[in-house]
């Protein structure tokens, strides 16, 4: 609690056990005395409690704003005790309505605040500073000072400040701020590193790559802080809902303070003013829209808030809305839904060990800068030594022989080995394949593709299960490979060999195909999907750690590369989504209720009160509920 | 031209009302009050000075709800 509030909760207090005391006296005891005395002694704890609203409403009224909360919360009250003086002689009433406000507005205060601060815990990944050595002393250094090319240390424990490139150490990385992921990541010399993420045992030396102002944490922390400029549907509701609200039910309880006793009036001849005066004060305790305002942009900060948690950047309440409606996703190929680096897939029809296979390829084609050989090599995971391999013969368009180890090995294609005079077999899987012959005698060909990542298949069927009624997979890559893809995932349509251009048209096609409210995703790797991002209704950009086009083309922005994480997003905003339906029908339907068994006078201004501030502390609780989206 | 500028405001209805009051001041073509992120986003219309126009969107707030600030 700040100075401000604990100033008004001690205020709080000292009216509410004045007030306590006053009501022991009066209605327990049986104390009787005159009206006009308890007149005095009632007021006590109201301007204790209300002399700031009276003050405010003051203000109000110079500045001519007639339906602003504290005016009405004023004349509310000053009303109620006018007609305790002048009638009831109650003026607990009055009292009990200026403090049950104020302790709502304490409440609504402190939770918004510890919102805010959970919030920007959550984000707790600012660097405060690098360490530089400087005249051979390590010096703590603002990350705004240091220049690209600098060395920097990173002791175990500290926050990585800048992005750049590990020059000396290996060490583990917690990246769950940035990532939600758990399991560290392992980085040694020569690995790029990405700020943010927390060293947590070796020392680390790190030639930083970028300014800190375009390293990943500042491009992140600006994200989150400017979230939700564009502001959701629901949001402009409720605050049009406002505008419109207090004024109407100001006008309801002019006419309901006039009308109603006037025809009684004139048909009964009774005068009935108090009671209908009573009413429509209890109409303007009604009439303040803070409880029913304050719910929906919480819900939304704390949704956006545990979906960062999460690893998932949401730009702006409006797009977690939009995500709720989803219906029909694309997806972009490579590098979303398939690892996008080309992996050895298997070793075929081999009659020797895979391994051996893949090691005596590897060794044969250890002299070529090939990307195939690049995928053997990284397949064989050892350090090659070239040393084994002697009399290497490369054939333009066939392949490469080459003695390893005094042994004979051919790697190529299919004309190699008629050339060689071999009987091989064609691959019947989708992407690349060589033929290897070892010591003269064929063994196998091993294949080479994009391999479609763990969690992929998972991912779509997910998505399905989640009410995504159209997964549609858009690339630029061969008919059959396409296919095979979309086949192995269950993505209900495929469109292929698509230029970056045709891509935007296939979402829009899609776009127009999808009615009503549903909404069309794109989800990409961010590289050169911008145009298509921008396009659909909603882009997600995966895989974003350290690509700043994805995070500035995308509305939503996946902190690691896991396709498990669309439809744990879709899922954290038709949570979030159900909460601000919730509190809206909630609140708005209590108010409406309230309103009418107060025209009905069965509701008085104990009730009118006690259901303004119970709505606001229930549908406040509910809003933090959209913090909690871990076991989504 | 587009500015943020931190405030301070205590209900979220009135940080609605802080953004009525900045989108009526001249030379403001948009204006966002973020309540949670306690920000105020300006879009002032071409060739204005922001610094002028600011001035006028403080009082404008401060008319229709007098405690709330906005860091210039």
């Amino acid at each position: 609690m700040n100075r401000k509030q604990k100033r008004n909760l001690y205020r709080i207090i000292a009216a509410g056990v004045l007030f306590a005391l006053l009501m022991i006296l009066q209605e327990v005891a049986g104390i009787v005395l005159n009206k006009y005395i308890w007149f005095a002694l009632y007021m006590v704890p109201y301007v204790i409690v209300g002399y700031d609203i009276l003050r405010k409403a003051y203000k109000g009224i110079r500045n001519r704003q007639v339906f602003d909360e504290n005016f009405l919360m004023a004349i509310a009250t000053v009303g109620a005790i006018a007609i305790g003086l002048l009638d009831t002689g109650d003026f607990a009433e009055a009292v009990a309505v200026m403090l049950f406000y104020q302790i709502g507005e304490l409440f609504q205060s402190v939770a918004v605040g510890k919102s805010r601060k959970n919030i920007s815990d959550l984000m707790d990944i600012r660097p405060d500073y690098a360490n530089v050595l400087v005249d051979g002393e390590l010096t703590q250094l603002d990350p705004d000072e240091v220049e690209i090319g600098t060395i920097i240390t990173v002791l175990p424990g500290e926050k990585v400040p800048i992005d750049g490139v590990v020059t000396e150490g290996s060490s583990s990385l917690n990246t769950s701020a940035l990532t939600g992921e758990s399991v560290p990541r392992t980085v040694n010399t020569g690995d790029e590193i990405i700020s943010g993420c927390i060293n947590i045992n070796g020392l680390l030396r790190i030639k930083t790559t970028k300014e800190f102002g375009e390293s990943t944490v500042s491009k992140i922390l600006e994200l989150v802080e400017n979230a939700s400029s564009r502001k959701s549907r629901s949001e402009n509701f409720i605050s049009k809902f406002a505008r419109i609200y207090t004024p109407a039910v100001c006008f309801g309880a002019l006419a309901l303070a006039i009308l109603p006793p006037l025809f009684i009036l004139i048909f009964t001849g009774t005068h009935t003013w108090y009671t209908w005066i009573y009413r429509a004060l209890t109409f303007l305790v009604i009439s303040c829209p803070c409880a029913v305002v304050i719910s929906i942009p919480l819900t939304f900060f704390a949704g956006i808030g545990g979906a960062s948690k999460e690893g998932v950047l949401i730009k702006g309440s409006s797009y977690l809305e939009t995500l709720s409606e989803v219906k029909t996703v694309a997806f972009d190929k490579t590098g979303t839904v398939t690892e996008g680096v080309f992996e050895v897939a298997g070793v075929h029809h081999n009659s020797r060990l895979e391994s051996e296979v893949i090691e005596y390829a590897a060794l044969a084609e250890s002299f070529s800068n090939h990307p195939i050989s690049k995928s053997l090599q990284k397949a064989y995971g050892r350090k090659l030594d070239k040393t084994r391999v002697t009399n290497v013969e490369e054939i333009a368009g066939h392949g490469v022989t080459a003695y390893v180890d005094g042994i004979k090995v051919a790697v190529g294609n299919a004309k190699l080995m008629d050339k060689l005079g071999l009987k091989y077999k064609n691959c019947h899987s989708v992407g690349t394949y060589v033929h290897v012959a070892i010591d003269g005698k064929y063994e196998g060909h091993i294949l080479i593709a994009d391999i479609i990542k763990p969690n992929s298949v998972e991912a779509i069927r997910r998505l399905h299960s989640n009410g995504v009624n159209r997964c549609v997979m858009l690339t630029g890559d061969a008919k059959e490979v396409a296919v095979a893809v979309a086949n192995d995932l269950d993505i209900d349509e495929v469109f292929y060999e698509l230029l970056p251009a045709d891509k935007v048209t296939k979402v829009e096609q899609l776009l127009s195909e999808t009615k009503g409210r549903a909404k069309v995703a794109f989800v990409g790797d961010g590289i050169n999907d911008a145009p298509v991002l921008t396009r659909a209704d909603i882009g997600i950009a995966m895989g974003a750690m350290g690509s700043d086009a994805a995070i500035e083309a995308a509305d939503i922005v996946l902190m690691d590369d896991d396709p498990l994480k669309i439809s744990k997003a879709i899922k954290i905003a038709r949570k979030c989504m159900r909460i601000v339906y919730e509190n809206i029908y909630f609140s708005i339907g209590v108010k409406l209720l309230c309103l009418l068994l107060g025209a009905i006078g069965i509701a008085n201004m104990w009730i009118a009160i006690f259901a303004d501030v119970g709505v606001m502390v229930i549908a406040v609780i509910n809003a933090i509920r959209a913090l909690m989206v871990k076991n989504l | 031209m587009k500015k943020s500028y931190k405030i301070d405001v205590d209900c979220a209805n009135c940080a609605n009302k802080m953004e009525q009051a900045a989108k009526n001041t001249a030379g403001v073509k948009d204006a966002v009050v973020n309540f949670m992120a306690l920000k105020m986003n300006v879009e002032f219309e071409d060739g204005v000075d922001p610094k002028a126009v600011m001035k006028d969107v403080l009082n404008n707030c401060k008319k229709v709800e007098d405690d709330c600030e906005i860091f210039l």
